[in-house]
């Protein structure tokens, strides 16, 4: 069996369990519900919202630089620190705040296989104890948007076949029956998906259990589909998140140059006056 | 404080098929429903028991999967 490219980027619910208490070392929670964190969380564990703590609150963005150097300062992490995030829904939140932290350069970072789902399962401990990290100066890299996926460049890549565009939502959204995912407040217009893109769930890279599949089957899963590298790879959702699980899985779990993540998702282009919409299957 | 009684089943609410995740957490039941496809968090809830706990995730549940529109596809 193939090993992952990048089997760093991954610790097991039983590693942390050992190590979250080390010295140089920060778990962080990131969750779709952030009341999941006030439930119970690892011990020691920061909690971080995505809707608050890592967005822009004004305008719609990542957040701002110097936003993210407090918020790495204060949950006690430095430049060196190795950050172990995880949360639920199978980590979705947590890849989104691992692909900001690649964004601002941060060395050292990586995802709890499994998640918060994994480590429920397992009857693990859980705290409701937040800490309070003592503060930790940190500086910041300039953004890195190399990773990052912005409209003109869908645009360009939709105008031109340049890119393999990957479609990670569900098959109901994909085909444009329904408009978010069952339960969740439409966010935008219209219903279907970029021309040209292939509808590749995010799920489907996961087991039950909710770490990831092995790299074989995840190589057969992607190419099987059609991609394969061959041209740079721009991954969407809805709003980022789910994309940002599967450019995770691109780049470093089956090594992929050139994934990007879309974060304007469907709730940009799905919204734009003109833009070009396929539905169905 | 450990989680215990960890269960999780799948039925179909409104239409839809959600998983039902409960287990007892430092003397009290949470339970939290998910939609299957994608898999996203639509209600958590706790209670004094599991059928409690289970019972008010549902009813939540129920309320915002009734609200997702089925769009026709021609």
């Amino acid at each position: 069996m193939a090993d992952y490219s990048h089997p760093d980027m991954l610790v097991s619910t039983g590693w942390v369990s050992e190590h979250s208490a080390d010295e140089n070392i920060r778990v962080v929670e990131v969750d779709v519900d952030t009341s999941a964190y006030d439930e119970g969380h690892i011990p020691g564990a920061v909690g971080w919202a995505w809707n608050t703590q890592l967005c822009d609150t004004v305008q719609r963005d990542i957040i701002p630089k110097d936003e993210f150097e407090k918020l790495m300062s204060s949950s006690g992490i430095g430049n060196d620190t190795t950050v172990i995030l995880y949360g639920d829904n199978n980590n979705w939140f947590a890849a989104w705040a691992l692909w900001q932290l690649k964004i601002y350069g941060h060395a050292d970072v990586r995802l709890m296989n499994g998640g918060r789902k994994k480590w429920v399962a397992e009857g693990r401990d859980l705290s409701s104890d937040a800490p309070s990290p003592a503060e930790a100066g940190y500086t910041a890299a300039d953004a890195d948007n190399s990773i990052r996926a912005f409209l003109p460049d869908v645009h360009n890549a939709v105008d031109a076949g340049s890119v393999e565009l990957v479609d990670v939502r569900s098959p109901d959204e994909f085909s444009g029956k329904i408009l978010s995912p069952p339960g969740l407040p439409e966010t935008c217009q219209r219903g279907g998906h970029i021309p040209g893109a292939s509808n590749i769930p995010w799920a489907k890279a996961c087991n039950e259990d909710g770490t990831f599949k092995n790299a074989d089957e995840l190589q057969a899963l992607y190419a099987g589909a059609g991609i394969t590298g061959a041209k740079p790879v721009i991954a969407y959702c809805r709003i980022g998140e789910r994309s940002s699980h599967s450019w995770f899985v691109l780049k470093y779990l089956l090594g992929l140059d050139g994934v990007t993540n879309y974060d304007g998702s469907w709730t940009e282009w799905g919204n734009l006056v003109g833009a070009p919409i396929e539905r169905g299957a | 404080m450990k989680p215990e009684d960890h269960s999780e089943r799948t039925l179909e609410l409104a239409g839809w098929p959600v998983r039902v995740t409960s287990y007892k957490l430092g003397g009290a039941y949470r339970a939290q429903a998910d939609n299957v496809s994608p898999g996203a968090n639509i209600a958590r809830a706790k209670g004094a028991t599991k059928e409690e706990a289970e019972q008010r995730v549902l009813a939540k549940a129920e309320e915002r999967l009734a609200a997702t529109r089925v769009m026709p596809l021609e």
